[in-house]
């Protein structure tokens, strides 16, 4: 919602581009496609890049002319820039999102916890990027645009899909009438409400919590870095908790916990929501002038599908779960998912691994979602406890907090660190003397090389990482599809991966780790990768 | 622990009880559990020792 007066898009510092359906002529020459993507919000933008870089061929089919309305989502993780960073669409978030490392949790206006994140030299980036949602859609879309392998079409509805034997019909409608289009295969990226999800008669499933949150941003010269603030019990909500963060152009993002007994149509108002953000403001001291940007009110929910494949169709993004904004994973899970079915489709399209690679994608996606789960749920439980046992707890965590550092911690929201697929069928089996170091499916650390980081050194597709000279040398040829990237082996980076000069890991087009050998040679090597491409599915 | 240790505890106990006010006392016990819990630096102790003051509260 935004103040009386302005309409959805109208932003203090932001100017939402307005896109023309498409010409009837041009789409009317294109009606089929190897991969149709439904909505471009950031997961479709995000998957259709993810297919391009693959060398497959979308169309990305959305119903508004522009992006979301409002920011939405602000929080960006360290393992979404590599996501972004592998796409090519990393520069201009690097260039204005604002990085952070830091937060503060505080009691009745004490501070009772400071917390960093993990930050290392070894970090390319920072933990946590805060940015608006729409600037990240529109960083996507330049992205989207620059693609030959991308055709977008606006204002283009799908209201039907019909499966036949080799894929599936979409029927679309746009200013110009309605027409079929023809999809191989299908992404749904719709959104949490998902007429794709209801129109093939699915259902999320899971848990509501109780609290609710009014999220609003305001814009003012306030001078405090970009750290997270969270506010117990304050003055100013009494009983409730505040969320405080720093976004680009002076944009501050207002999270506050409405009670039990207030009623969200009068607390949504705009008399309402300025009264409620001046308090806020008076208490953490700022007493300048600020301007309402927008907001919207929020309930924290954990549900997900239970199956995100349907025959030729995949769900991604918020289509396939809703995730509580504690600990921002909703977008940044998002992303993981459209980098995730966007390489192994993308493989499977161009003949390089097996169909049945495409069966991985629900366990690895719904695994990390319901880890999500467990960890939002801990914070939700914390930051709006719902039964007389959980609040009690939580008071008294918070009261012990002002004297003591370890009830503190309780407060510690430990934000989002990439799944690990162990069990996935795409990743191989361990090897036994590999005991220690990154794990089979884990996101691969990174590691700071003389000039530049070891991801720095990937190649397209998948990766060897090794550390000797004569694999490396050994691995050139041999092995068809597979890049080979060595790095000079040093205690440092022992330290790191617990690699000995000999060993190897086989790294996936999204930077997990695939296989690892701590004593590696070319024909291991080369099995595990054959293997893992044409029988996926073994693993399970 | 001592016998007159254990009756020093029982009245400091109930003498801060009193001066947090009832209103305070749940609020207190809790947070002198969480911080008890956290010297003794066992877990299974404290799961033993929640289990078994639950034990007899209807009596
Ligand atoms: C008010 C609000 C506040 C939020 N705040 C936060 C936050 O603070 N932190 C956080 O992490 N996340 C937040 N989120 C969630 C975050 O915005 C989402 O996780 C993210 O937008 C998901 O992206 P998506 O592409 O999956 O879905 P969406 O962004 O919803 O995009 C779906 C797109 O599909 C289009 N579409 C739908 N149906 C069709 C159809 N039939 N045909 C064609 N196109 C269609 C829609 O128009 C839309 O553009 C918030 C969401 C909302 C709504």
């Amino acid at each position: 919602m935004r103040p009386a007066g302005r309409s959805d898009t109208e932003s203090l510092y932001f100017t939402y581009p307005s896109f023309n359906a498409p010409d009837i002529d041009q789409r009317n020459t294109t009606t089929s496609s190897p991969v149709a993507i439904i909505g471009a919000g950031p997961i479709g933008m995000t998957a259709a890049l993810a297919l391009a870089k693959e060398g497959v061929k979308s169309v990305l089919f959305e119903k508004k002319n522009t992006f979301n309305d409002g920011s939405r989502a602000i929080c960006v993780a360290r393992s979404s820039f590599y996501i972004l960073e592998h796409l090519g669409a990393v520069d201009p978030f690097l260039e204005n999102a604002l990085g952070w490392t830091k937060g503060r949790s505080f009691y009745r206006g004490k501070q009772i916890l400071e917390f960093d994140m993990p930050d290392s030299k070894h970090d390319k980036y920072r933990p946590m990027y805060n940015i608006q949602q729409q600037f990240i859609e529109q960083y996507l879309w330049d992205a989207v645009a620059k693609s030959d392998l991308i055709e977008t079409r606006w204002q283009s509805e799908i209201l039907a899909t019909h499966d036949h034997d080799q894929g599936i019909a979409l029927s679309v409608a746009d200013p110009n009438g309605h027409y079929t289009f023809d999809a191989a295969w299908v992404l749904a990226c719709d959104g949490a409400r998902s007429p794709i999800r209801k129109l093939r008669g699915h259902r999320l499933k899971g848990e509501n919590f109780e609290g609710r949150y009014v999220i609003a941003d305001i814009q003012m010269d306030h001078d405090y870095p970009t750290i997270r603030r969270a506010l117990f019990d304050p003055e100013c909500r009494r009983g409730g908790t505040v969320l405080i963060h720093k976004q680009p152009h002076n944009i501050w993002r207002i999270d506050y916990q409405l009670a039990d007994d207030e009623d969200e149509t009068q607390a949504l108002k705009e008399a309402t929501v300025r009264t409620s953000v001046a308090a806020v403001l008076k208490d953490i001291g700022y007493d300048g002038p600020w301007d309402l940007e927008w907001w919207s009110v929020y309930s924290a929910n954990t549900l997900a599908l239970d199956d995100y494949r349907d025959g030729r169709l995949f769900f991604v993004g918020d289509s396939a779960h809703i995730v509580p904004i504690f600990g921002v994973r909703g977008l940044n899970n998002g992303l993981a998912d459209a980098a995730n079915i966007g390489w192994k489709l993308g493989w499977v399209l161009n003949g390089q691994a097996a169909e049945t690679l495409l069966d991985s994608y629900t366990p690895e996606r719904r695994g990390a979602t319901l880890d999500v789960f467990a960890n939002a749920s801990k914070s939700a439980r914390f930051m709006t406890p719902n039964t007389h046992g959980w609040t009690l707890m939580r008071d008294a965590a918070l009261s012990l907090a002002l004297t003591h550092d370890f009830a503190g911690q309780l407060a510690n929201p430990r934000q989002m660190t990439p799944f690990t697929y162990a069990n996935s069928p795409a990743v191989l089996p361990d090897d036994p003397d590999f005991t220690q170091g990154p794990s089979i499916g884990a996101f691969l650390p990174d590691f700071k090389l003389a000039q530049g980081y070891v991801t720095d050194q990937l190649g397209q597709g998948f990766n060897l990482l090794c550390f000797d000279t004569s694999l490396a040398n050994a691995l050139s040829t041999a092995v068809p599809n597979l890049h080979v990237t060595y790095v000079p082996w040093s205690q440092a980076l022992h330290d790191i991966y617990k690699a000995d000069p000999d060993s190897a890991f086989l790294l996936r087009p999204d930077m997990h780790i695939a296989g690892r050998w701590k004593s590696a040679n070319a024909q291991k090597i080369a099995q595990g990768f054959q293997s893992l491409l044409s029988s996926t599915g073994s693993n399970l | 622990m001592t016998q007159t240790d254990v009756e020093a505890i029982y009245a400091a106990l109930a003498e801060t009880i009193d001066r947090v006010t009832p209103e305070k006392s749940e609020l207190f016990l809790a947070k002198l559990a969480l911080l008890m819990a956290h010297e003794l630096d066992d877990l299974d102790r404290v799961r033993a020792l929640i289990e078994s003051a639950e034990l007899g509260l209807e009596v």
